[in-house]
């Protein structure tokens, strides 16, 4: 079956990020496939490279990019949603002329097109919120 | 475009202010409907303080909702559900509401989800 992983959820504020990532990690161990995991609202936090949590935690956006690298996934943060809240990629830190860009390795800024292309293909859309 | 239809279902829970759920509700509304697909919008708990008229979001420094709901009409959403037990909770009555809404209660709502091929909840 093709899942598609919407979160809206703030990692570490909420679970929503966490979840998500033990859901799409049980999803692809039973053979199923993930078409794209999409990062809105304050689940646009999950992809920033900065965050620097204490070594006894999850450092979610990096096991985002881990999960993302073995298994080829199309990680997509709501490009409207990230720039209002300061998570920027290369071109829109010049777009804004900001001092720094932080976008985590292995997702991309992209708009809600994205979010509705996944549910127009997928068989399933599972939403972990805040 | 894609060929392929689905049906979606947006689930609203929550105020209208507050977080912004409403909002980014609304902004996929508009997305999936640009992709014409088949598209339904169901308000239950506090999202259906969304659908009453005459917001003052300025007072406190936010946009207002109004005008993206008044959006919904030019874009051909029709399909506005809501739940009557949130209502009777809040004491809002349905003719207090300016839309063209349809009622449903919980069995109602659930023939409604059961129906869709894609549900999001906000």
């Amino acid at each position: 079956m093709k899942f598609s992983i919407v979160i809206t959820g703030a990692p570490y504020s909420s679970q929503a990020s966490a979840s998500a990532l033990q859901f799409s990690r049980s999803v692809l161990r039973l053979g199923h496939e993930i078409h794209r995991v999409f990062f809105y609202a304050d689940g646009v936090h999950s992809g920033t490279a900065l965050a620097a949590p204490p070594q006894d935690e999850t450092n979610i956006p990096a096991e985002w990019t881990t999960l993302a690298q073995e298994h080829q996934l199309d990680l997509v943060v709501c490009i409207a949603a990230a720039v209002r809240r300061g998570i920027l990629d290369e071109g829109e830190a010049r777009r804004y002329e900001k001092s720094g860009h932080n976008l985590a390795p292995d997702f991309t800024l992209s708009g809600l097109g994205q979010l509705v292309e996944a549910g127009i293909v997928s068989d399933r859309v599972v939403t972990f919120g805040a | 475009m894609s060929d392929t239809k689905k049906s979606f279902l947006i689930i609203n829970r929550k105020a209208p202010y507050g977080s912004s759920a409403a909002r980014d509700a609304l902004d996929v509304a508009l997305t999936i409907s640009v992709f014409e697909q088949p598209l339904s919008l169901l308000y239950m708990d506090d999202a259906v303080w969304q659908l009453l008229p005459d917001h003052q979001a300025g007072a406190i420094g936010q946009k207002n909702l109004s005008a993206n709901l008044a959006m919904l009409e030019m874009y051909d959403i029709d399909q506005l559900y809501v739940c009557r037990q949130a209502l009777n909770q809040r004491g809002i009555r349905p003719s207090d509401i300016k839309l063209n809404i349809t009622l449903l209660d919980s069995q109602g709502i659930a023939a409604l989800i059961k129906q869709q091929d894609q549900v999001l909840s906000f």
